[in-house]
């Protein structure tokens, strides 16, 4: 077997046939069987469970909420998709993304133009701010040689404590009662909802299209451009990229701010269709929902919105436990061990193919001494 | 990719496949539109209730019960009234972390559409989702601590913090022996400044000259300073280490990590929210000075009395010292000796004679 445990970890070596089917299926039925477990030791019906979530993610309005998280999950699970491919861990989506809305959220409500125009502006300073952290991370690697991991983690404690500093009255926020925000954005600056669930007036932001569009774009230009092969070439293997002549350093520089700049966007459906304004209650940690999300997906942008949509099901359904006496922590269980599921089914079903083809190959061998041994598709 | 993209596709399937069946629910999730999920939850919590008794609605921010201090005593209250007043069922709902505003508001929704009425919610999280669903809902009756949102049906519960943090600071200035007091904010918000802002006042009130170092444990959005107790202790021990001899708290479930580095110090510090001398563990009793009382449980007792007796008003009730909604406390009795001076105080801010900054 050729492939290392960061590839198969990250989906980049595939498998085909029924195998591509068995890993999913594994994991559930893990992830299925050990949520059974905990909710049966806390004397819970876990048949009972399930189906209050369920039951309770077909309201129109619930169902609403769902894509909309799902909406700013799966974005932000891309940007962290776009550093995965390449071996670059962005830990620091999350201080990207915070530090993006904040400073677009203030030039948002401090500018009116006219509708389209506003908005644009609005996610273009997003996608600037997020793209100029994210290059802070990706200048010390290349100059200095400093892991991406841990620079981005202390880039996401900065962020943190800039923003505050920001966020302050007199700054960019006022002061509304005990809490403090951005002037909010005017009506030519909000992203329009889409009414695409019938039976609610609640809308579904309309920035998922622009998601949509992300994911497809992510797609082409991973697979169908020049820079997506030498991104995704870095990845698998550095030496081999510097031999055919891929520019190592201005590959990770390019890839950390385009991951940073997608970051930037993880806060615009909250902030364009829904608060107008980023204040202390503005939601933070979706940075590292996006790393779980994106490794739950395996960096494929399809697995990546299924794996968006389970994730914002679970978050967004389970008041409904607490509300029938059941911990709703029992979600947070679930989530950590579909993500694990996940990883552990897929090296399971890769390391039988391997074990299986190799057995294959020995019997070949041995059965006519003079047939060659066929290669080992990666 | 393509054959990427087909086994990412029945992975989903399957998962979707896989949790019909476990759910056993006929794999008719996808129609949409009728109100089973609500049908269902009101059955399953309306059995119980009695006829017309209030059932009570408690939706928290994060952390919830447990944090020893503003959640508690938001619940402590309507344990008090569940004891006094003929309640009927209470539901207590609580925030997760990185939610957002449309999540709280279905947190509301959830208790006010299944029959809870009234409906309190704990903290100014919920100041935008209140004003959206008690729009929904005008005959429920909301309430909200800590925040001023407005509508025909909602009651605002509201402190004056600066007021009673102004007495701690100036029992602190006059107990202190080395002109230098802290304090210790949980996260740098406006809530927290109040208590600051009264804090610092009070104490130059009584010694002009007073130093107080002030340090908040986090900010925002990380609101992890409200409940760790490591961060809490090490903030305090380096003021004690300064020279400070009387820390003030106000850091929730970081509060008990100043009272450890208070005792190995062999120094005060001044509890918060409740009457912490009672509250905290017992073996830091002993070092708590005095606690800053802010009668979170009294306003949601009082508030779910009246609605008991029918008499709910709309808008803002504030628990300032003239209301005794905030306070110093007297357990222990190391505060006796300077007691009249702070009654002294007292009553000049009652009187108007002495306005608290809030910021």
């Amino acid at each position: 077997m050729s492939s290392s445990f960061t590839d198969r970890l990250l989906g980049r070596v595939r498998l085909s046939g029924l195998l591509a089917l068995a890993a999913p299926i594994l994991a559930i039925v893990f992830a299925g069987v050990v949520t059974s477990i905990i909710l049966l030791l806390n004397g819970n019906d876990p048949l009972a469970t399930f189906g209050l979530l369920l039951d309770f993610s077909t309201k129109p309005r619930v169902q609403v909420i769902i894509l909309n998280s799902a909406t700013t999950y799966y974005i932000s699970a891309l940007a962290v998709a776009i550093g995965f491919r390449m071996n670059l861990f962005n830990i620091g989506v999350d201080g990207q993304y915070r530090l993006a809305a904040l400073i677009a959220a203030a030039v948002g409500g401090a500018i009116t133009l006219p509708g389209p125009l506003h908005v644009g502006v609005t996610m273009l300073v997003a996608v600037l701010i997020g793209g100029l952290w994210a290059s802070i991370a990706a200048v010390l690697k290349t100059a200095r040689g400093v892991s991406e991991v841990i620079s981005t983690i202390m880039l996401n404690a900065i962020a943190t404590g800039l923003g505050a500093w920001l966020l302050t009255p007199g700054r960019l926020a006022i002061l509304n009662g005990n809490n403090v925000g951005t002037k909010p954005i005017g009506p030519s600056g909000q992203f329009p909802g889409i009414a695409l669930i019938p039976g609610t007036p609640v809308k579904v932001f309309g920035m998922i299209i622009v998601a949509a569009l992300l994911g497809v774009a992510y797609s082409v230009v991973l697979n169908r451009t020049r820079f997506g092969f030498d991104l995704r070439a870095t990845g698998r293997s550095e030496s081999a990229a510097v031999a055919s002549g891929v520019n190592v350093k201005k590959m990770v520089l390019y890839t950390m701010i385009l991951s940073g700049a997608v970051a930037g966007l993880v806060g615009m459906p909250q902030l364009l269709g829904a608060s107008y304004s980023y204040s202390l209650d503005f939601p933070a940690g979706l940075g590292f929902t996006g790393i779980a999300i994106a490794l739950m997906g395996r960096n494929n942008p399809i697995g990546i919105a299924l794996g968006a949509l389970l994730w914002s099901f679970l978050d967004n359904s389970n008041d409904i436990l607490d509300f029938n006496g059941i911990p709703k922590e029992i979600v947070v269980i679930m989530q950590g061990t579909i993500v694990l599921s996940v990883i552990v089914a897929y090296e399971l079903v890769h390391r039988y193919r391997a074990v299986a083809e190799q057995r294959r190959v020995s019997r070949q061998l041995s059965a006519g001494a003079g047939t060659p041994a066929q290669e080992v598709a990666a | 990719m393509l054959r990427n993209h087909a086994g990412k596709l029945a992975a989903t399937t399957a998962v979707s496949a896989m949790l019909m069946a476990v759910a056993a629910c006929g794999g008719d999730s996808g129609s949409g539109g009728t109100d089973t999920a609500s049908q269902g939850a009101t059955a399953a919590s309306s059995a119980p209730a009695a006829a017309d008794a209030a059932k009570v609605g408690l939706a928290y921010d994060i952390g919830g019960r447990g944090d020893q201090s503003f959640n508690d005593a938001a619940a402590a209250g309507l344990e008090k009234a569940k004891a006094e007043l003929k309640l009927g069922e209470t539901k207590e709902l609580e925030a997760g972390a990185g939610e957002t505003g449309a999540q709280k508001e279905e947190r509301l929704r959830l208790l006010a559409q299944s029959g809870y009425n009234p409906v309190i919610a704990v903290g100014f999280a919920y100041s935008e989702a209140i004003k959206k669903v008690a729009a929904e809902f005008p005959e429920v009756k909301f309430a909200i601590i800590d925040d001023a949102a407005q509508g025909p049906n909602i009651s605002n519960l509201v402190f004056a913090e600066n007021e009673g943090s102004f007495l701690v600071g100036a029992a602190a200035a006059l107990k202190t022996k080395k002109d230098h007091i802290g304090f210790v904010g949980g996260v740098q918000v406006p809530l927290i400044k109040k208590f600051e802002a009264g804090y610092v006042r009070g104490a130059q009130s009584v010694k002009p000259d007073i130093k107080v170092d002030v340090k908040y444990l986090t900010q925002p959005p990380d609101f992890a300073g409200f409940n760790d107790p490591a961060k809490g202790k090490t903030a305090a021990q380096g003021m004690y280490d300064a020279g400070a001899d009387i820390v003030y708290q106000a850091a929730g479930g970081s509060g008990g990590g100043v009272f450890e580095a208070a005792k190995d110090a062999k120094a005060w510090a001044i509890g918060v929210d409740s009457d912490q001398a009672l509250t905290a563990d017992a073996s830091v009793r002993s070092v708590i000075l005095t606690s800053m009382l802010k009668k979170v449980d009294v306003a949601v007792f009082d508030f779910l009395k009246s609605y008991v007796d029918g008499t709910v008003k709309a808008g803002p009730t504030t628990y300032d010292l003239k209301a005794g909604g905030v306070d110093f406390s007297t357990t222990g009795g190391q505060v006796d000796d300077i007691k009249n001076k702070l009654d002294e105080y007292k009553q000049k801010i009652i009187d108007g004679e002495i306005k608290v900054p809030s910021e």
